[in-house]
């Protein structure tokens, strides 16, 4: 049996509201929060980025499989916001959790659905039997350009997964992965803002790589809707998931544990992973799970997990995905301090 | 001039057709009206076309027409007069059958408009105002006709609401016809309460950006009785006018002269007078337009549009049905094809071959008027079944 032994995702403490951000543009607050169902978005502090959040996920992760750090095997950390052009996140990641130096690191980079590569990779290779454990991360902090759409949903988040054959508390059953090239967003090297193709986002992108994915992954494990207890799929909004799901015969009922997006906005390579942690923080041994991210040029990763009886064990182990979502600890912030906190102000010399 | 009669009609399903390029849009439609008309080619080829340039960099569509419909080696020519360019090129191939220049032309319209992004959209087709003194300083197409709206609202009391049973009306027509991008019905409130794009028309007030095509063939009376079995649809008036470009030139901006005297223009030349007419497609890329052309038109007095579509007398078991296809508020409006869908529906309306629930009761003679800019151009077609 190969599956996840631990996990764990951490959002910042700092949010802004769909409100505050359309106030300074002369944008229509209601429209934005009916039209993307989202109504405000985490940002990381001046000093966080993927690197220290995966690592914050990645704790929580170890936490929950009760392994030694020096057993994991692989490090792979996903995003479309790694701090370096060059130079690996990942290093500083297996440094700083302790998985240093027996282990092999990478960075992936897919959009959206970096993270889910780090954890089909590292599922991969366990099963494969070169590693014994393997840690796949999905971190961004995303930027959205001023004004543009993306600012209202583009957030900050990370989740972990360390990957194993003994103490599994969600067998993987079943993955698939589905890509075609479709150019729908993308950001150039030396460009700070990505560029996206408006509503070729959507339909040719977004809605028909998922469909792709998610209906060849229920053929090939001859399984239909109502078979799973929950249903996760990237969350560019609030929209999407909830319109890709229901196509696809899910309920909301579902979807409703693992779509964050409302309060928690798009963390691109953490949105399908983070809403997996929040699932398996409440599932029961036995439940089936089915996630299908998203990534634009464009692809889809599927998983089909079974939680086991040893989930009951881990999930109290660490900080529930809800909680730091829904926490009291939650700052709001003023677009000012917001837009200092994301570097869109340039300092001199800068 | 000889008799010119419209023998076989083609339109594809109109909306974001992402997998669809310019040349597949064309040539469907163009198909589907040789397949209407049972016969294989014709003898030349005009396309409307806005801005197959701006809009995915191809020009030369009077190669690509006839290429990818595969009835080389026929002339093709694109004509261009911007949101009017199906309306132009429908006439100019009635103007060379009627000549005698040849006996079967047909007349093509297409747009691809979704593969450049919102902003892209809005600069191609702000081409179409005057880029040195109306678009340099700001203006889009949006912001130039609700000017007109609030001038008509002020000068003759035009109400929100009015605006809005416009495209109540188009959406309701819309909704039966399986070929438009926007089937969905709208009520008052929904349109008011959309969107604000330019103040005071909402998004709902406003045509979308579509991808789509369409295709008619015209043909010599004397041929056109031996190739169809089908209701002869003869063209009995054609006019065409223009306008200044700039908004800001005009006498009157609550009125659109230009399709006013197309419609003068073509009525004369049919020898009716507009209640001879029973019904219309008219250029709706915003509901103010469709209050301002039936004025033109003299289907409403002028400055009594609004009042005679909240009156349903524009309605489609209304005195004077208008836009029967959902308009190009509901049907889609991809620019260069527009007017010449606005002639495939007339003569559909005509055959009595239209959709169940959108078939006018009385359509002997329709009229399509289709129009560029802000009412720059105008072209204005009315067409009699035989």
């Amino acid at each position: 049996m190969v599956g996840i032994v631990g996990y764990g995702a951490y959002i910042p403490r700092n949010r802004i509201k769909v409100e505050e951000i359309a106030k300074v543009w002369g944008a229509d607050a209601p429209s934005y929060k009916r039209g993307l169902m989202l109504r405000e978005k985490s940002v990381p502090s001046p000093d966080q980025d993927t690197i220290t959040m995966s690592v914050e996920a990645a704790k929580s992760a170890i936490k929950r499989a009760g392994i030694d750090p020096r057993e994991i095997g692989a490090v792979y950390v996903g995003s479309e916001s790694h701090p370096y052009a060059v130079k690996p996140s990942g290093t500083i990641v297996a440094e700083a959790i302790g998985a240093t130096p027996d282990c092999h690191c990478a960075d992936f980079e897919f959009a959206c659905k970096a993270g889910s590569e780090g954890m089909f990779v590292a599922m991969g290779l366990v099963k494969a039997g070169e590693i014994d454990y393997g840690m796949g991360i999905g971190a961004d902090t995303s930027q959205g350009a001023p004004g543009d759409a993306l600012e209202y949903s583009a957030s900050a988040g990370a989740a972990a997964f360390i990957f194993g054959k003994k103490n599994v508390v969600a067998e993987s059953q079943f993955t698939h992965s589905w890509m075609t090239d479709t150019p729908d967003f993308w950001r150039r090297e030396h460009q700070f803002y990505p560029s996206h193709g408006g509503r070729f986002t959507g339909e040719p992108a977004y809605f028909r790589t998922i469909n792709g994915c998610a209906k060849a992954l229920l053929e090939k494990s001859k399984m239909k809707p109502s078979d799973f207890a929950f249903a996760v799929f990237h969350q560019p909004n609030g929209k999407f998931p909830m319109t890709v799901g229901k196509q696809l015969g899910f309920t909301e009922e579902q979807m409703n544990q693992g779509w964050l997006c409302p309060t928690l906005g798009n963390t691109y390579s953490g949105a399908s992973p983070i809403g997996l942690t929040a699932i398996l923080d409440i599932a029961k041994p036995g439940d089936k799970i089915f996630m299908v991210s998203y990534g634009s040029g464009a692809g889809s990763d599927g998983f089909i997990f079974e939680v086991t009886d040893r989930i009951k064990e881990v999930q109290n182990k660490a900080v529930h995905t809800r909680a730091m979502l829904d926490s009291d600890n939650r700052r709001y912030l003023d677009y000012g301090t917001y837009t200092k906190f994301r570097g869109k102000i340039k300092l001199r010399g800068e | 001039m000889r008799d010119v009669a419209v023998i076989g009609v083609g339109m594809n399903k109109w909306g974001e057709l992402w997998e669809a390029a310019i040349r597949d849009l064309l040539a469907e439609s163009v198909l589907l009206a040789l397949d209407d008309a049972g016969i294989d080619s014709v003898e030349a080829m005009y396309i409307g076309c806005m801005s197959s340039g701006l809009f995915t960099h191809q020009e030369h569509l009077g190669s690509i027409g006839p290429d990818y419909s595969g009835i080389c080696p026929i002339p093709g020519m694109r004509v261009e007069s911007a949101c009017a360019s199906g309306g132009a090129a429908f006439r100019a191939a009635y103007i060379h059958v009627a000549s005698g220049m040849a006996d079967i032309v047909m007349a093509a319209g297409v747009e691809k408009m979704t593969d450049v992004d919102g902003g892209g959209a809005t600069f191609a087709l702000a081409t179409a105002a005057d880029q040195e003194y109306e678009v340099y300083n700001g203006v889009t197409f949006p912001g130039l006709y609700a000017m007109m709206a609030n001038h008509h609202m002020h000068k003759y009391g035009t109400t929100r609401d009015q605006l809005s049973q416009v495209a109540v009306k188009n959406h309701l027509n819309g909704s039966k016809n399986p070929l438009a991008q926007f089937r969905m019905k709208v009520t008052p409130d929904q349109v008011k309460n959309s969107v604000m794009v330019a103040d005071p028309l909402t998004l709902l007030d406003c045509s979308p950006i579509t991808d789509g095509s369409a295709a008619v063939i015209l043909c010599s009376m004397d041929k056109a009785k031996e190739l169809t079995r089908k209701r002869l649809v003869k063209i009995i008036g054609s006019g065409h006018a223009s306008d200044t470009i700039q908004l800001a030139q005009r006498e009157d901006i609550s009125s659109l002269k230009s399709t006013n005297m197309a419609a003068k223009q073509a009525l004369e030349m049919a020898g009716r007078k507009i209640s001879d007419i029973n019904f219309a497609e008219v250029h709706d890329c915003f509901t103010i337009a469709e209050i301002m052309v039936i004025e033109a038109l003299g289907i409403a007095p002028q400055g009594k549009g609004g009042k005679a579509t909240a009156d349903g007398i524009t309605a489609i078991d209304g005195k004077f049905p208008v836009n029967a296809s959902g308009g190009l508020k509901s049907k889609g409006h991809p620019v260069g094809a527009t007017g010449v869908a606005q002639i495939a529906e007339i003569v559909k309306q005509v055959r009595g071959e239209a959709d169940e629930g959108r078939q006018v009761k009385k359509a002997d003679i329709g009229l399509a008027q289709n129009m560029g800019g802000s009412g720059a151009s105008s072209v204005v077609h009315i067409l009699e079944g035989m």
